[in-house]
């Protein structure tokens, strides 16, 4: 069983299903990643995981706990951390104001939280006083990043996190990703980026139709002639 | 010399001051109207109201103390009375809220639907008004009327013109300053004011923050009520106080926000002095001004009036106009808090 698990998640927005009976899990101190075509129902996946779906089958249990019902500012506050994928700053508020937002729901001290997080992102230290709006794609998405992280979750959720970012910008944000991981922190992330996402995930979710297709490690999934053929393009 | 100095005077007198106080006024309308749009996204028409209704608590506040003989001279009681017409004020705007808002809220309505509830609310809150208090004029100025008044200045300076400064002028820019400054003060370095920038910013990022939007929603009303009242009140000291002048501040007041680009409330207060300023420079008589600036005989027939005090309220509407066609984001670009 695995610390964060949605199981046989059936559900879609309307009266149509978009998922079908899905399943999606990931341990602490591990990287899960979703990919599949478009339209698979990776980002609908996901999004089941946090609540923001409305189930008619399956459940989501976190650390033992069936969360299925809970609404997603309610699992942040259980220890889910979440970054959408688009509009995921508070663009008129500086970098620092974005991370101090993050941890509203805090009440002690989040000083330590904010230089953790200006240690793994650097650069956003230099443009703290800066309005999140004036900084570049990937900049923001590392914003992103740290404004989850300052509620310090046991999962941290990503939807799409390299999405319109150059490739040395998404190498470099992977290893922020893997640096968060050892931090014993799960990962749980779609990405769009298939191959270079799964060489870094110890899980890996291919998804087709919103229903499981295959379901492995990163690495066996990248040898999979099958799965290298269908969806990395050979 | 004497004669530029003494037209500078007569501006100073007619128009900058009387320019910088009406734009105080219609600084902290805007800005309620401003603190609205981008936290609840709507319009608010009852603002114009909602001023009105704080001006007539205080007032009855102040006649209250005024007949239990306390007062603060050489200030106008009113200033005593104005945290009981603000504390008033929003009791009746959260109550409202709670009525009227929270239900389309709760629907999701759009801008538009609450842009109509609100008519309706400025429709009831006006006849409120006019029940409890009547549609008359009411004065309520106490206090020494000039800090410097027209004939002190001549004497003091042995100049032909006077540069009055009232009391309610003084009041009035003093105040708005002061609020102005809290206002920033709160928005950009407490919790909750960052809270709610946020909130204007990314409703949904706000929630997933852990935000707590009623809280949010609730703390915007409680500021939209102070400054109402107190923007009402300081109108009302200024010129005096009758409930119809309210509703048709309301498009000045609207004009301020949006030349200043909507949503901004640094724009809102740029807005209120252009909107002031225009409407006082096109509607001036520069008559006496320019005969003191031209040799002494020549005769000037007219007033040198741009427009007629009439077209008042029509500077708003052009300016308006001019701003939405060619820079619709206003002054400043439209953003949030």
């Amino acid at each position: 069983m695995s610390f964060l698990i949605g199981q046989q998640m059936t559900g879609g927005y309307g009266a149509a299903d978009i998922l079908h009976d899905c399943t999606i899990g990931v341990d602490k101190g591990e990287i899960a990643v979703i990919v599949g075509p478009n339209g698979a129902g990776k980002s609908t996946a996901m999004k089941a995981v946090f609540g923001m779906l409305p189930l008619r089958h399956g459940q989501v249990l976190f650390d033992g706990e069936d969360v299925t019902l809970l609404k997603p500012e309610e699992r942040v506050l259980k220890g889910m951390g979440f970054v959408p994928q688009t509009h995921n700053v508070f663009i008129s508020l500086s970098v620092e104001e974005n991370l101090e937002m993050g941890a509203f729901i805090r009440q002690d001290d989040i000083r330590d939280s904010i230089a953790q997080v200006y240690d793994l992102f650097p650069i956003l230290k230099e443009k703290r006083k800066q309005p999140a709006g004036q900084l570049s794609g990937g900049q923001r998405q590392q914003v992103a990043v740290g404004r989850a992280l300052m509620t310090h979750p046991k999962v941290l959720m990503l939807d799409e996190p390299t999405a319109g970012v150059s490739p040395i910008v998404m190498d470099e944000l992977f290893d922020r990703i893997l640096e968060i991981a050892r931090l014993d922190v799960a990962i749980l992330m779609v990405e769009q980026n298939a191959k270079q996402a799964l060489e870094i995930a110890d899980k890996g979710y291919v998804l087709v139709q919103g229903r499981n297709r295959f379901t492995d490690s990163g690495e066996a999934l990248l040898a999979n002639s099958e799965v290298r053929r269908a969806f990395l393009g050979g | 010399m004497i004669d530029v100095i003494n037209a500078a005077a007569l501006l100073g007198n007619f128009l900058v001051i009387p320019g910088l106080t009406y734009g105080s006024q219609l600084a902290l309308g805007a800005l309620g109207v401003t603190l609205v749009y981008s936290v609840l996204r709507f319009s608010n028409f009852a603002h114009g109201e909602t001023m009105a209704f704080g001006a007539m608590l205080t007032i009855l506040v102040t006649w209250g103390l005024q007949a239990l003989g306390v007062s603060i001279q050489p200030l106008p009681t009113a200033l005593l009375a104005l945290p009981f017409g603000i504390i008033g004020t929003i009791a009746f705007t959260l109550l409202i809220d709670r009525s009227v808002y929270a239900y389309h809220r709760q629907r999701k309505a759009s801008p538009v639907v609450f842009l109509i509830v609100s008519i309706g609310v400025m429709f009831v809150m006006g006849g409120l008004i006019r029940f409890i208090i009547g549609p008359n004029d009411q004065i309520f100025f106490d206090g020494a009327r000039f800090i410097i008044s027209a004939r002190d200045f001549k004497r003091m300076t042995g100049l032909e013109e006077g540069l009055a400064i009232r009391m309610t002028q003084a009041v009035t820019i003093l105040t708005a300053i002061v609020i102005v400054i809290l206002l920033f003060w709160f928005l950009n370095h407490t919790r909750t004011g960052k809270s709610m920038r946020a909130y204007s910013d990314n409703e949904n990022l706000a929630l997933l923050s852990g935000i707590n939007p009623q809280r949010v929603v609730m703390i915007t009303w409680i500021l939209v009520a102070t400054l109402a009242t107190i923007a009402g009140t300081l109108y009302g000291l200024d010129k005096s106080f009758k409930p119809f002048v309210y509703m048709q501040l309301l498009l000045p007041i609207f004009a301020s926000a949006i030349v200043g680009g909507v949503g901004n409330p640094l724009g809102a207060i740029a807005g209120g002095y252009v909107i002031a300023f225009s409407e006082l420079i096109l509607t001036f008589a520069y008559k006496k001004v320019i005969q003191y600036l031209t040799p002494d005989g020549i005769e000037i027939e007219s007033l040198m009036q741009i427009l007629g005090t009439d077209y008042k309220i029509a500077v708003s509407f052009i300016i308006l106009v001019i701003v939405l066609v060619v820079r619709p984001t206003g002054l400043f670009q439209g953003k949030t808090l």
